[in-house]
């Protein structure tokens, strides 16, 4: 005799046509958190990895140990970057859909996420991010020109081509090559930050990964390394709640949350809303300067929510309901450090429909510069001899005949 | 009969072996609720239930690794790799556990998992989402490896699959999912209701592993080659007006060398064409297997076509496929060899 199946299978909260469904987010008050010492042993920090570090309250006031208490030209600088961030992406993916650009990735919803802890570190870290932290891009003074020259694969395109759009680099600012592959950016960044420690160099190392893909060996192997080595590094997980369709419990956060992967490695895991500007600058402050003193890595999950699609390829509403967006309990992080702003009189809605009226007319500019540099269907060409560049730093001598041999094909 | 594309032909053959064999479960990355990122589970896991087709956590060496699980304690797991690309996470399970495990348990540990992936460019996927990985998993020992180039093979040869007592890998050239491509970007698509291997019976039937097909005869050239080359080549023989005989590999391992050599024996010349990297492509097996076999037959080298030795590059998909143009150019040369 068999029983039947006992399997379990994890179910996401609602699916569409039933009513959305965020109860299983755990919430801690605003300001309710204790913040640690900064070299407080791994050992006594378990309970961070479990509550919810926040700092903006629902009245729009930075309460707690946790408020990084930012000067408020701070505060307007990342409020800008932010609303440049979702500008960008809405734009982006506009002209996907106008067949300007083979795909686009939005990051809606998710802008603190990249804004604040970009700009929390220093000019010179090293930064490992995943496709979705354009933020990072815009805080490391990447020209929008240069952005959009990489998703146009033109003549400008950091890439030479080589890349779907978004999987952008820059040497000089320290953003490494994004990969489509998933995970593989962590222990990558663990061992770019083993290495500044073996230089002796004060620099980190910060990278970041969607929920669902923790579930890659690779993500364990960076939090071993991190571990092992007392790398200093931050890895960031960044939990929006789904993985295309899959939701979160299927990364296992059904029995616990992400950021407690990390104390079971010994390392710190701060469990922060991601939509919070203040908390997840405050945050990924500690979190630096733990490991530029010599403690090692911290895992920071950012609770969040991705309010869009996956990606230009997808269509959310056949997996989650239309309405999910607007029921997340973590509210939209540009709205509430506007509102916190507000608050503080030092802004207006006056003042943020002018920001984004001048926001949206860079983008213009910049666009129609970017444009003129080509893209797949119009204009200047990348040279297609490029392709055979790069492959290995001195060309070998089956793709010197292959290069020949594409040029006699053109004719 | 019925009318289907290559998605519903996959679908099909799963549900035909699912409604058939209780032991065949599915699993992978988001094929459950919502039916596959190409949907070629679409409708499975409402039909079979959440028990029998399991959505996974993103980690190709797990996916893999549970599948051979399964497989030992008695089910007939189908895995789905979202992206070929996105295979290599599962290289050591697929390479030194899956492959091996009938060997070196001498036959008391087998493990019959099909894995299913969608592979080759012409999407616009960049590097990432365009690869032929094939010749990476030919090599190993122990594990067939499958591509069908319509729709009618892909029911049959994905049942058979499933069927098999052996690990195969099934490849899906995902620029044929929705119609034959005759590596022409420009014209507009064509779909397989246009086309007669659009013809799919609704029930069980397979196409044997280990059988190439004749897809066209010809008497003046042996063109081998297989996935969406197959519609590439018949275009290219068309442009040329020539009378090739075009073989459609379908199965790399188990390979059907007699069908080969019998064909190209009978013509005298052979271009050997896939879209895989040509270095170390599958291609120089099927050029070694003919030199070897037939050496005395042949009027011209053997000529060998694939995409170049670089990543697969997003700017320049149409410089990097071996299309029309390329296969014509090989063909050219071996017609005008003495
Ligand atoms: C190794 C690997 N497996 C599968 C994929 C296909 N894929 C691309 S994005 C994605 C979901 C990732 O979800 P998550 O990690 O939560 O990041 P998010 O997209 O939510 O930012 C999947 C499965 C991939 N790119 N790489
Ligand atoms: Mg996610």
């Amino acid at each position: 005799m068999t029983r039947p199946s006992r399997l379990h299978v994890p179910h996401a909260p609602a699916r569409p046509g039933q009513p959305p469904d965020f109860s299983y987010v755990h919430l801690s008050p605003a300001g309710a958190v204790a913040r640690p010492d900064i070299g407080a042993p791994a050992s006594e920090l378990g309970p961070l990895s479990l509550e919810l570090i926040r700092v903006l309250d629902d009245q729009h006031a930075a309460v707690g140990p946790w408020n990084p208490n930012l000067a408020i030209d701070e505060l307007q600088v990342g409020l800008r970057w932010m609303v440049l961030t979702r500008l960008y992406d809405e734009r982006m993916f506009k002209t996907q859909r106008q067949g300007r650009i083979s795909f686009y990735v939005k990051s809606t919803g998710e802008e603190a996420v990249s804004v604040a802890a970009g700009l929390a570190l220093k000019p010179t870290d090293m930064l490992f991010p995943s496709y979705r932290q354009q933020g990072l891009q815009f805080v490391r003074g990447m020209s929008l020109v240069d952005l959009m020259c990489q998703l146009l694969s033109n003549t400008r395109d950091m890439c030479k081509g080589r890349q779907l759009p978004v999987l952008y680099h820059s040497k000089a600012r320290h953003l490494f090559t994004i990969s489509g592959n998933l995970g593989t950016q962590c222990p990558q960044a663990v061992g770019w930050a083993m290495a500044s420690a073996i230089k002796g160099q004060d620099d980190l190392a910060a990278t970041w990964i969607g929920e669902g893909s923790t579930a890659a060996a690779d993500f364990h192997n960076a939090l071993l390394f991190a571990s092992v080595y007392h790398a200093p590094a931050i890895l960031n997980v960044v939990n929006n709640q789904w993985a295309i369709s899959t939701f979160q419990g299927f990364a296992a956060a059904e029995q616990r949350s992400f950021a407690s992967r990390a104390p079971s490695y010994g390392i710190p895991g701060l469990r922060v809303d991601g939509n919070d500007y203040l908390a997840v600058y405050a945050a990924t402050r500690w979190a630096a300067e733990r490991a530029r003193r010599g403690d090692g890595a911290t895992l920071i999950e950012l609770v969040t929510y991705r309010s869009s699609a996956h990606s230009s390829s997808d269509d959310p509403s056949r997996y989650r309901p239309k309405d999910e967006p607007e029921h997340w309990p973590l509210g939209d992080p540009i709205e509430r450090l506007k509102q916190h702003l507000i608050a503080l009189g030092a802004w207006s809605q006056t003042q943020h429909a002018a920001l984004e009226a001048e926001l949206n007319e860079q983008l213009s500019i910049a666009w129609k510069e970017a444009v003129g540099y080509g893209s797949l269907s119009d204009g200047p060409k990348l040279h297609s001899d490029l392709m055979f560049e790069d492959v290995f730093k001195d060309m070998p001598q089956n793709l010197i005949d292959q290069r020949a041999q594409l040029r006699l094909e053109q004719g | 009969m019925a009318q289907m594309n290559m998605i519903q032909a996959l679908n099909s053959a799963m549900d035909v072996c699912m409604a058939k064999d209780p032991s065949v479960v599915l699993l992978g990355q988001d094929i459950g609720y919502f039916g596959g990122v190409f949907r070629v589970t679409d409708g499975l896991q409402r039909k079979y239930g959440e028990h029998r087709v399991l959505d996974t956590p993103i980690s190709e060496s797990g996916i893999v690794a549970a599948a051979i699980g399964m497989a030992v304690n008695g089910l007939k797991p189908v895995a789905e790799i979202q992206f070929a690309d996105y295979i290599y996470p599962g290289y050591d399970q697929i390479v030194s556990e899956l492959a091996r495990l009938r060997y070196r348990s001498a036959g008391d540990f087998p493990a019959a998992v099909t894995i299913r992936t969608p592979c080759g460019g012409g999407i616009h996927g960049g590097q990432t989402h365009s690869q032929s990985p094939e010749a990476l998993f030919a090599h190993v020992c122990g594990i067939k490896v499958v591509m069908p180039s319509n729709p009618y093979d892909a029911k049959g040869l994905l049942i058979a699959a499933i069927e098999a007592e052996d690990p195969v890998l099934f490849l899906e050239p995902k620029r044929l999912y929705n119609g034959p491509f005759d590596g022409d970007p420009g014209k507009p698509a064509v779909p397989w209701s246009s086309h007669e291997k659009g013809e799919v019976p609704e029930g069980h039937y397979t196409v044997p592993l280990g059988q190439a097909s004749v897809v066209r005869s010809g008497a003046a050239v042996t063109i081998i080659t297989y996935g969406t080359m197959v519609h590439v080549a018949l275009a290219a023989a068309r442009q040329l007006d020539l009378d090739a005989e075009i073989i459609d590999v379908r199965s790399m391992v188990p390979l059907d060398v007699e069908l080969l050599v019998a064909s190209v024996e009978k013509t005298g010349r052979c271009l050997v064409a896939h879209e895989a990297t040509r270095f170390g492509g599958f291609g120089a097996e099927l050029a070694a297997t003919i030199q070897e076999r037939c050496f005395w037959h042949l009027q011209a080298p053997i000529e060998r076509v694939g995409g170049w030795d670089t990543p697969y590059p997003h700017a320049f998909e149409w410089e990097y496929f071996p299309g029309p143009q390329r296969l014509s150019a090989a063909l050219t040369r071996l017609m005008e060899a003495a």
